[in-house]
């Protein structure tokens, strides 16, 4: 376990500092990177613009750039953003609260009701109460988050739901069918031709089965709801974390845009990890 | 062939043929703008009513689902080839290079795929002809669209490479690129058959979000993304309810691929 704990840190350390750097390359290759519209101020005179112009300079050679970064970054010091004027460490402080109470109650909302449907339709096995379960999660699946996000700020409802709603299916899909396979299996045949009732079936049999299948949907689960954050928080005016993100690419600020990509790769890579974790020490439990 | 999958045929049929249809349907095409109607609501000039510029919705409908429709399977056919190039090539040549192919699927699979997509548009010229801003969006979710796939390619490549068959070949002196075309390739085919059916749907929705977020198809050029856009002036539902026909015909067209997709599924598992 703790070689396996340790492989797993190592991994999103590397994960981390590459998707860092991927970033920072991205950003820096973007066109229109090196420009500034302060430079087309035609009150500003030569020395001015050479000396705006120098205050990017250090960003050219990204390698180097980067470095600086991790080793800055190292020492509590995430640079300014450029296009807010601001130290990152505050904004990232300041706005992760919120995409954090987003995401969190999103994920928590998407699972119960996908649990409570998944469940519900094992237990009753009726067909028609199947088909419209998934007729319902299907419907969501199919509609783009933006719109959802969209729909939140119509009817007015908190943009958790409207991650909530994104993250639903997904989860609901996966349960489902975790579920309907448990049910195939020989073990719980039997246990039904002993006259077990279905709900003792269901919660001592079936879900002890898909528990640890179930682990590796919540890891997913966690990076389609910070996905899902950015149109929502964009959308909706929400002060987050995904908002962030969003003013960052679109004004192609480096340092801001490098900080969040680590934030959201460590935030994904930290749940995917957790949970393969947990599932391996649920699965060695059983064995 | 059951009646809901030919019934679910049928619509995508319906869909495409009026979408191609649309120079005919609505002759006055995306771009006409009737001033004097402008923001009408639906008659029997304008079947959707007009934008808040006066031009035909319908129409703009029309040629909207002609560019999501057609586009999101190039942009899928281009995915899928590059996670077989790179997937199978990767798999089939094993040791370093499949290491190196998973590490770079590893690293583009731990960014949430919106937050990657959204990133990446923005980082691209923007200020761009709506037709390059086509291709721009399109291409882009093709580049990006490859790695879930490619990592599943890497590992059956992987498995065939040691398979009796192709040991076979290879002690009948068979080598290289020839080996990999005539024997590896072909035995992937389901598995790029289902990939490339599975990145439509989520191409046709990540456009749409792209479009709804301005980071999609530039006016005047409809798309399903651009379309939906309309709906963040709304006020309530139930005043313009002719608002959310392209949102009504991108879930029937996205709920239609899906059917078709778990209908072939579950052939395969029979």
């Amino acid at each position: 376990m703790g070689w396996r704990v340790a492989r797993h840190g190592l991994t999103i350390v590397a994960v981390v500092l590459l998707g860092g750097l991927l970033s920072a390359t991205m950003v820096r290759l973007a066109p229109g990177f090196d420009s500034d519209e302060e430079q087309l101020d035609p009150r500003l005179n030569a020395e001015s613009v050479r000396a705006l112009r120098q205050a990017r300079a250090d960003q050219h050679n990204i390698f180097r750039y980067y470095f600086h970064s991790i080793e800055r970054a190292v020492h509590g010091d995430l640079g300014v953003s450029i296009s807010l004027s601001q130290p990152v460490t505050r904004l990232l402080r300041q706005r992760l609260p919120l995409t954090l109470r987003l995401v969190g109650i999103g994920l928590l909302l998407s699972w119960s009701l996908a649990l409570a449907l998944a469940l519900s339709a094992s237990w009753l096995r009726l067909s028609a109460y199947d088909a419209f379960t998934t007729a319902i999660s299907g419907t969501f699946l199919c509609i783009p988050a933006a719109v959802l996000a969209l729909l939140s700020v119509l009817w007015s409802v908190p943009g958790s739901l409207a991650i909530a709603m994104i993250v639903f299916p997904h989860v609901y899909r996966y349960a489902r069918n975790f579920l309907a396979k448990s049910f195939a299996l020989p073990h719980m045949v039997t246990a039904r031709a002993k006259g077990i009732s279905e709900l003792r079936i269901l919660f001592w049999h079936a879900v002890p089965v898909v528990a640890p299948q179930l682990l590796a949907v919540a890891g997913v689960s966690v990076s389609i709801a910070i996905g899902a954050a950015i149109p929502v928080e964009t959308l909706c005016g929400l002060a987050g974390i995904g908002q962030l993100a969003w003013q960052a690419a679109i004004s192609r600020d480096l340092p801001l845009l490098t900080n969040i990509t680590i934030l959201v790769t460590l935030a994904t890579l930290l749940a995917n990890s957790s949970a393969d974790l947990l599932g391996h020490a649920l699965r060695g439990h059983e064995a | 062939m059951s009646v809901g999958r030919i019934a679910t045929w049928a619509v995508l049929l319906v869909v495409v043929a009026a979408s191609l249809g649309a120079n005919y349907l609505a002759p006055g095409g995306y771009v006409k703008q009737y001033r004097e109607e402008a923001d009408a609501r639906p008659s029997r000039q304008h079947w959707l009513g007009t934008d808040e510029i006066g031009r035909d919705r319908f129409a703009r409908v029309l040629y909207g689902t002609r560019i999501s429709l057609l586009l999101a399977p190039a942009a899928a056919l281009l995915s899928t080839l590059m996670a077989a190039l790179i997937g199978g090539l990767a798999g089939y040549l094993g040791g370093m290079w499949a290491r190196a192919a998973m590490a770079v699927t590893d690293l583009f699979l731990s960014l949430p795929w919106l937050f990657l997509l959204i990133t990446v548009r923005a980082l691209l010229p923007l200020n761009v002809s709506p037709a390059v801003s086509v291709m721009v969006t399109f291409s882009m979710l093709g580049l990006l669209g490859w790695t879930s796939a490619a990592r599943v390619l890497c590992t059956t490549a992987g498995a065939l490479r040691n398979s009796d068959f192709v040991r076979q070949a290879r002690a009948s002196g068979m080598r290289g690129t020839r080996l990999f075309w005539v024997h590896v390739i072909p035995n992937l085919t389901p598995v790029l058959y289902a990939q490339f059916w599975i990145s439509i749907p989520a191409f046709i929705l990540s456009e749409a979000n792209l479009g709804i977020l301005g980071l999609g198809v530039t006016e005047p050029m409809p798309s399903w993304g651009t379309l939906l856009r309309e709906l963040e002036g709304l006020v309530s539902v139930g005043e313009e309810p002719w608002k959310f026909v392209p949102l009504i015909l991108l879930v029937v067209v996205v709920t239609s691929f899906q059917i078709l997709l778990s209908n072939q599924n579950n052939e395969v598992v029979a």
